[in-house]
């Protein structure tokens, strides 16, 4: 049996309770916390402990969302939540040899493995390391105590609204997760990639911090893939805080590929300085529930951001994306992308939000959906957003929900290719737009391939690393005769 | 014991007629303010309307008190007093003596607008002579309606007239629990327009509420009805193009409108009530349900608006497209100028199989005025090739007003389009130094790109209504350069 060991597992059991099981976990949680309360803050600077406090009272007075939330209405959080969970409140331990497992040997990519165990940093390289180029990471336990100052200045700050239900849980319960921090200049030469296992016998409900730092200058991008290894239910609540210094350059590509048993729940805040670049790219394969709340602030003139996405879900999954751009500055420019392809009961939710502050003129903002449904039973709730204060703009959106294009299928058809090829032909075409994005090369095509697993059918939840899958000199292609066409 | 006592005592309090009370000193057709059952009763009793009218306003009402004000609306206005309303007013205007004593700001308007001197006396509520113009077209009109066997009169006649109609179809498209402010409409409402078109009829005439003398005064809360048997036509106008000077702050008014089968109802808005002063000072708040239902197989239902006035739209005409092949549209140009602000758009509700939808939505904001579009297109299981197209632009005068848009779109069917694009820009510097450089004013410029902007939607606006709209759009945003 792999898994934890001597360890301290609180459990969140229910099953005693009969009515409102929903309401348990929370008054759990908080009782948890409560009891704990220092062990919990070991390590945390003054200002860290009020900051904790005070999500954790609006916690308490909140409490979780349910449907009758406006931001909640499609995405049923309550049987994610209607669960027996264990919370750990030490670090699990693993038997498995995980950056061996992980290890990615794509051609043309090679990553930093940065592995965090059901949300406890776990790394051969120690709590805090400095890379070749200059790069520190480490864990938020470690760096919390090396660089209290830093602390104080940035952790929280972004993710500082008590609005919302699981930033205030985690900003209350989290323990560990991943601190990084590029240096004034430095330009981070390989992928740093932070692996997230869930890796436990038991159902398990994880809060885990990420705080990524870029000062002026510098250059990063960052992989961060959600795995799971096992079959039990976990639901992950991810903070990630990143601050993008002037002229910096930040690439960060999420894959989520997790057992249908699973839930998701990722805030990710982003703020730009003047002139910083910054891209994001969520690609989600498969998972049970998952909810991606994404929000970047251009908060410097000149600065620009890339906000995409691909979904491609099956079966019961569920996928609801959250994405707000404040445009708090002018000159900034911001294109979103989201496309999606829902097959069987799948259900995906998008809610783009552009916010045009006064005199952020000079706004260029783009923000589109794209979604195509393969069976009566898959749904898609769509809302893009506009609100715009400044009148020198340039802001559109467009959302569309539609089927694979009848007549592009009988082109391919009429040239002899399977039904089931050109429906995969298209499937692919379709999402190309999004990973034809994507700045490294290597990384690219092993996406590309993943993909079109996916579309096959043959990308199940990974025992290893999503990148790992296959060998890696085999390449998928559609068995097409492309001289046909 | 005495818990019975007391249910004795309200049965005995709910359950009889109006007879004491606070109206003894009512002669003049006012009630006092204050929201309760027995002003509901009171309103009833003035009316003169049958029981089952009564019941329908009293279960509105002790829903309407479950219910509270919705706040999801872009818009803010400070909490209004419901208890503080007069719910019934007869119509009882102040009645001016000649046209020297109306705002010469209004006069100037009307003189713009090119509107003749017995339709200003009218509007601006100079006393008027019987025997003007309207009333003639109003008879040589209902004779004309009369001959195709249309019905069309006032809502409390339809009551007394037509009770079989009207116990039909009203509530069908907006039940009295469908929101808060329908639910305090089906309460309270004054009066309003009942129309009825038979089979196979086409309305020779653009109905309008303009020719209907009784309609101008019909106060805060209006209920229409249209019913369109099957195979028939109507286009029906409301509203009127000058500027009204209304006393009444809050207006909550439904429409509804039922269409059967290959009907078509086109409906035609003009609204341009007081949008409050330079300063936001006053102005009228407008929360308006407005729903068309298409019923029967291939009818169709087109609502087009111009909303330039004010100072609070909350309006989403909608559709519901129940019968396949049914057809809705929609087709909107809001503008907010000074203080206003606008929350308004559409609902299509895709049922019926191939059923198809198009919104146009055109917001123009000036001024410190916020303008939103908050539309919704629904298509549920069954609605096989479904088709929706919607396309809003926001157009910014100013660096100080606010463009919105929130669109929902929900679709619960593989085979059904959805479309839906948006864009917010402003009036190219290019556009005006191009106007400016062939002597054409920033000012005049300005209304001419507007106009050429609306120019989708205000061709689908009746001829006569066209021209004027034009106009208005110009009128609304004078002073909003520079």
């Amino acid at each position: 049996m792999s898994g934890s060991r001597s360890n301290i597992c609180l459990k969140l059991s229910m099953k005693t309770k009969e009515t409102t099981q929903f309401q348990d976990l929370e008054s759990l949680l908080t009782a948890q916390f409560e009891q704990h309360s220092e062990r919990i803050a070991e390590g945390d600077t003054p200002a860290m402990k009020s900051l904790r406090m005070k999500h954790f009272e609006a916690f308490k007075a909140v409490g979780f969302p349910d449907s009758s939330h406006e931001k909640w209405r499609f995405t049923d959080i309550e049987s994610a939540l209607n669960q027996d969970f264990c919370h750990e409140l030490s670090a699990s331990r693993s038997d498995r040899n995980i950056e061996e497992l992980f290890r990615c040997e794509v051609h043309n990519f090679r990553s930093e493995i940065i592995s965090v165990l059901n949300g406890w940093y776990h790394s051969e390289n120690g709590p805090l390391f400095t890379n070749e180029d200059g790069v520190i990471y480490g864990s938020v336990k470690a760096a919390k105590i090396a660089y209290p100052e830093l602390f104080d200045a940035r952790y929280g700050h972004l993710a500082h609204g008590t609005a919302n239900s699981f930033v205030n849980l985690n900003t209350a319960m989290v323990q560990d997760g991943v601190f990084i921090y590029v240096p004034k200049g430095v330009e981070a030469s390989r992928t740093l990639q932070i692996i997230k296992m869930i890796d436990r016998d038991e159902n398990v409900f994880v809060q885990n911090r990420q705080l990524i730092i870029l000062e002026e200058g510098s250059k990063l991008s960052l992989m961060h893939c959600d795995d799971s290894i096992n079959h039990h239910t976990s639901l992950v609540n991810t903070v990630t805080e990143v601050f993008v210094g002037k002229n910096a350059h930040f690439e960060l590509y999420k894959l989520q590929n997790l057992n249908d048993a699973s839930g998701l729940i990722n805030n990710t805040f982003i703020s730009q300085e003047a002139g910083s670049n910054v891209r994001t790219n969520t690609l989600t394969f498969n998972c049970g529930m998952i909810r991606n709340n994404i929000e970047v602030a251009l908060n410097g003139p000149g600065a620009h951001a890339d906000v995409l996405g691909l979904y491609l879900m099956d079966k019961q999954q569920h996928v609801d994306n959250q994405i707000r751009i404040l445009h708090n500055a002018a000159h900034c420019t911001s294109n979103e992308l989201f496309k999606g392809i829902l097959d069987d009961e799948a259900t995906a939710v998008f809610n783009g939000y552009i916010y045009v502050k006064r005199d952020a003129q000079k706004t260029n903002a783009y923000q589109n959906n794209k979604n195509i449904l393969l069976k009566p039973t898959a749904r898609i709730n769509t809302m893009p957003f506009l609100e715009i204060y400044a009148d020198d703009v340039k802001c559109s959106h467009g959302a569309t929900i539609g089927q694979l294009d009848q007549e592009a299928m009988f082109y391919l058809r009429s040239r002899g290719i399977s039904q089931s090829n050109a429906r995969l032909l298209l499937m692919y075409a379709f999402a190309a737009d999004v990973i034809n994005m994507i700045n490294i090369e290597g990384l690219k095509s092993r996406i590309d391939d993943m993909v079109k697993k996916r579309l096959r059918g043959e990308l199940s939840v990974c025992e290893k690393c999503v990148l790992h899958c296959g060998t890696p000199e085999k390449e998928y292609h559609f068995d097409i005769d492309l001289s046909k066409l | 014991m005495e818990v019975q006592q007391n249910d004795n005592i309200l049965e005995q309090v709910t359950t009889s007629d109006y007879k004491y009370g606070f109206y003894t000193d009512i002669e003049n057709d006012m009630a006092p303010p204050g929201l309760n059952e027995d002003i509901v009763r009171f309103i009833s009793a003035k009316k003169e309307e049958p029981e089952w009218m009564l019941e329908f306003r009293l279960k509105a009402f002790r829903h309407w008190q479950n219910l509270s004000e919705p706040g999801w609306a872009h818009i803010q206005y400070p909490k209004i007093n419901y208890q503080d309303i007069i719910y019934y007013a007869a119509p009882k205007k102040k009645s001016l003596a000649s046209l020297d004593e109306v705002d010469p700001e209004l006069l100037d308007t009307f003189n713009k607008l090119g509107i003749s001197l017995e339709e200003q006396k009218m509007l601006s509520g100079v006393a008027v002579d019987a025997v003007i113009d309207s009333v003639s077209v109003k008879t040589t009109f209902q004779d004309t309606l009369a001959k195709h066997g249309i019905i069309f009169c006032s809502f409390s006649e339809a009551v007394r007239e037509h009770p079989e109609l009207v116990k039909k179809y009203m509530g069908s498209v907006v039940p009295y629990t469908d929101n808060y402010f329908a639910a305090l409409n089906s309460a309270v409402f004054s009066d309003g327009s009942f129309c009825f078109i038979p089979a196979g009829v086409r309305c020779p005439l653009e109905l309008s509420t303009y020719f209907r003398i009784n309609a101008a005064n019909t106060g805060q809360f209006e209920r229409t009805l249209i019913v369109a048997e099957s195979g028939s036509y109507v286009s029906y106008m409301e509203g009127c193009t000058a500027p009204q000077r209304d006393e009444n702050q809050l207006h909550a008014a439904i429409v509804e409108i039922v269409a059967m089968d290959h009907a078509e109802v086109k409906y035609s808005t003009v609204q341009n009530w007081y949008p409050g002063d330079k300063e936001g000072k006053g102005g009228v708040y407008n929360f308006v349900t407005k729903r068309g239902l298409c019923k029967g197989r291939s009818s169709k239902i087109s609502w087009t608006q111009v909303e330039t006035g004010s100072s609070i739209t909350w309006k989403y005409p909608s559709c519901v497209l129940m019968g396949d092949n049914s057809v809705g549209e929609f087709y909107s140009v809001a503008v907010t100028n000074n203080f206003q602000q606008a929350d308004t758009g559409t609902k299509m509700i895709h049922i019926g199989k191939n059923t198809r939808s198009t919104v146009i939505s055109k917001g123009i904001s000036a001024g410190r005025s916020n303008n939103a579009y908050r539309g919704l297109v629904k298509i549920l299981p069954g609605a096989v090739n479904a088709r929706n197209f919607s396309q809003c632009d926001s157009l910014l005068l100013g660096d100080q007003c606010g463009a919105h848009t929130f669109p929902y779109i929900e679709a619960k069917n593989e085979t059904s389009i959805v479309e839906h694009e948006a864009t917010t820009s402003k009036i190219s510097e290019d556009q005006l130094f191009y106007c400016n450089q062939r002597g054409i004013d920033t000012e005049k410029a300005i209304g001419l790109i507007v106009n050429g902007y609306a120019k989708e939607v205000l061709n689908k606006l009746p001829m006569e209504f066209a021209v004027e709209a034009q106009k208005l759009l110009a009128i609304t945003l004078e002073g909003s350069v520079g």
